[in-house]
């Protein structure tokens, strides 16, 4: 066990798992950097450097750098993993899956389904999301709603470099298509990490506090934040529970909802623009299953339903704050 | 080319069995026996068995809408297709696929595909894998003429170029892409797209079984030699609708009828057997009396069948709600 950061921590799941298993291979744009060029080999390890090292202990076979073609070799991923191989793709940023979701959500989702139970698609796409580094409306979205709408693909969001490696691991280790949410704001945060591999089961909610008077069920980055907002409504005397799914899908709903029904108030953080979001999804479930045991309304922090502003000044106000995560929690359990 | 004259009753049986199970199909469909879409092979089976010929198990394809007759050159249990398409627990995908997602991935057959240029990217994946489990192993990616317009298909061939992968693009063109004409809507042409990559382009006489198996041949050939990959252009014509049900009023008057008469495939393939190749008119019958019974017991299986139970919609899948 050793501080680690979030990007170190995936760097060893990706590493660990590679050398376990010669079947799984990572594929992405630049996940090495350099390929073809006249310069320096691994010059980027992916555009954050995530990747950066693989390369030299796994060779070129195995890390594979592809042409900016993501409908290729996302495709690519999923024909491969149909085939007997595990693939690890990078899709740089989420939002680039618009030029690739055919092959996520008709091809890769679907194959164990459609084709009879028969075949298995053990392929992972790692991708970045969310806001905070000024990358504007083309590389700020967090989308995972959109996944966790569709049938057939699990959806991880890791809120901690202990989370990463242990669901990463999972990821490449199970035989489902599974999209791993990694947060560029939090490449550099710290944690407690064990060195050697481990792997963290989906759908099993981590309850990172306990406290009787609210739930806050908060997801990717949103954990630390509610956390830092619960630290300050002690101070008040108010105690919150915080609550990371982990995966939204499969989602924990068992947790969810005991927690609901020992506390009796809900609240929701979900960085994703909040029409049709997690935020809603689990507010639904609630309400569905455990009505009864609410003490006031459901409430829901989510940033506007705008496109994320590039400039600092906007983007500010467009992140969920700890201190609106905190006062809509305070004002939940007082009654206002 | 010397022949086994196993090897060309093997193609005549592929062949008449995707005849038959078309017409099939197409008569039971318009009964409304069969589910949901049907796109309809019958006109193209040169194209399909002159290629998976020369395929093995280890070997992939992956297909189209148009998918049956891949599937059935590719060793795909024509029962268990039969009763896929009837929608029935017996059917190869457990009738949760149906006509546009037949697969059997144990015979290569990586799936029929509902989405235009959906395989291509599917066919580089099964390349890599076929390169790092070391199999030997080639990939053919059968696309309509439409799926040459799809940017899918255009990042694929780039790719399989610049990874050198074992890949066969076979575009099947039948001049039609659902109702548009393909002369129209392709600029430039194939031949140029693929050298654009420098990818080798053969033109092939979809109609004449002994072109598409020697160009196949020669394809795969250098394809599973290390040579990358390569593109066959094959011409040929589909005698039913875009979809059942499909009218096919774009069409020129005649044509179609002009197509059968003077170029079907299985009725110049009959001729070069009978009159080059030492195969008597009885063999051909004989397959052909045993097509017909088995077409005719998968029918009577499937209408038979047991149907998915309700339980099976939540198998095979993570289900929360």
């Amino acid at each position: 066990m050793s501080r680690k950061s979030f990007r170190q921590a995936i760097n060893e799941a990706l590493r660990d798992e590679m050398r376990r298993d010669p079947k799984v291979f990572i594929i992405g744009e630049d996940i090495v950097g350099g390929t073809g060029a006249p310069g320096e080999q691994d010059a980027w390890g992916g555009v954050l450097g995530v990747t950066k090292g693989l390369v030299p202990e796994f060779g070129p076979e195995r890390v594979i750098d592809t042409p900016i073609s993501e409908m290729a070799y996302i495709g690519a991923a999923a024909g491969a993993a149909a085939t007997g191989t595990r693939p690890v793709a990078e899709l740089m940023f989420v939002d680039f899956m618009g030029t690739c979701f055919d092959q996520v959500l008709n091809q890769a989702a679907k194959f164990r389904y459609m084709f009879g139970g028969k075949v298995k698609t053990p392929m992972v796409i790692r991708t970045m999301y969310g806001a905070g580094l000024s990358a504007a409306a083309q590389h700020s979205q967090c989308l995972y709603p959109i996944f966790t709408h569709v049938p057939g693909i699990k959806v991880v969001i890791p809120s901690s470099p202990y989370e990463a490696k242990g669901l990463l691991t999972q990821a490449i280790r199970d035989d489902d298509p599974v999209i791993f949410f990694e947060h560029k704001f939090m490449y550099d945060d710290k944690g407690e990490v064990p060195d050697e591999p481990y792997t963290i089961p989906f759908g099993e909610a981590n309850l990172t506090r306990e406290g009787d008077d609210v739930t806050i069920v908060a997801l990717g980055r949103m954990v630390k934040l509610a956390n830092e907002a619960a630290d300050q409504l002690a101070q008040d005397g108010i105690h919150c529970t915080v609550l990371d799914p982990r995966t939204t899908s499969p989602l924990d709903e068992a947790a969810i909802l005991a927690s609901v029904r020992r506390t009796g108030r809900l609240l929701v953080v979900d960085e994703a623009s909040p029409r049709c979001n997690v935020g809603t999804d689990i507010s639904a479930l609630v309400a569905d299953k455990a009505f009864d045991a609410l003490k006031g309304p459901i409430r829901r922090v989510s940033p506007p339903h705008t496109p994320v502003p590039f400039s600092p000044a906007l983007e500010i106000h467009y992140i969920p704050s700890v201190e609106r995560i905190r006062d809509t929690a305070k004002s939940l359990v007082e009654g206002k | 080319m010397q022949f086994e004259r196993e090897t060309l009753l093997t193609a005549y049986r592929s062949m008449a069995t995707i005849r038959a199970f078309e017409e099939k199909v197409h008569e039971v469909f318009a009964r409304g026996e069969i589910p949901g879409f049907a796109h309809l092979y019958a006109g193209e089976e040169a194209s399909g068995v002159g290629i998976c010929l020369h395929l093995n198990d280890a070997d992939y394809i992956t297909s189209t809408h148009r998918g049956h007759g891949h599937a059935i050159a590719k060793g795909c249990d024509v029962p268990a297709m039969m009763a896929e398409l009837y929608g029935k627990r017996t059917g190869l995908c457990l009738g949760k696929g149906g006509s546009m997602h037949i697969a059997d991935l144990d015979k290569g057959m990586m799936g029929a595909n509902g989405i235009v240029g959906g395989g291509p990217p599917l066919a580089c994946g099964a390349a890599f894998s076929a390169r790092m489990l070391n199999t030997n192993g080639v990939v053919v990616s059968f696309l309509g003429d439409g799926s040459i317009n799809e940017g899918s298909t255009m990042e694929a061939m780039n790719m399989a170029k610049v990874f050198n992968l074992p890949v066969i693009f076979a575009i099947e063109d039948n001049e039609y892409a659902q109702a548009t004409a393909t002369s129209w809507s392709v600029a430039g042409s194939m031949t140029k797209r693929a050298a654009g990559f420098d990818i080798p382009t053969t033109m092939v006489d979809g109609f004449d079984f002994f072109d598409v198996h020697q160009a196949a041949g020669a394809a795969i050939d250098k394809a599973r030699n290390g040579e990358g990959p390569q593109l066959l252009h094959i011409r040929l014509y589909r005698y039913y609708g875009h979809f059942e049900g499909d009218a096919t009023t774009y069409r020129g008057k005649g044509e179609m009828d002009k197509v059968k008469d003077t170029k079907d495939c299985m009725v110049r393939f009959r001729a070069d057997l009978t009159s080059k190749h030492v195969i008597v008119e009885s063999d051909l019958e004989k397959i052909d009396t045993e097509i017909t019974a088995l077409i005719e017991q998968s029918v009577q299986d499937a209408r038979q069948a047991e149907s998915p139970r309700e339980a099976d919609l939540h198998t095979d899948v993570y289900v929360s709600y």
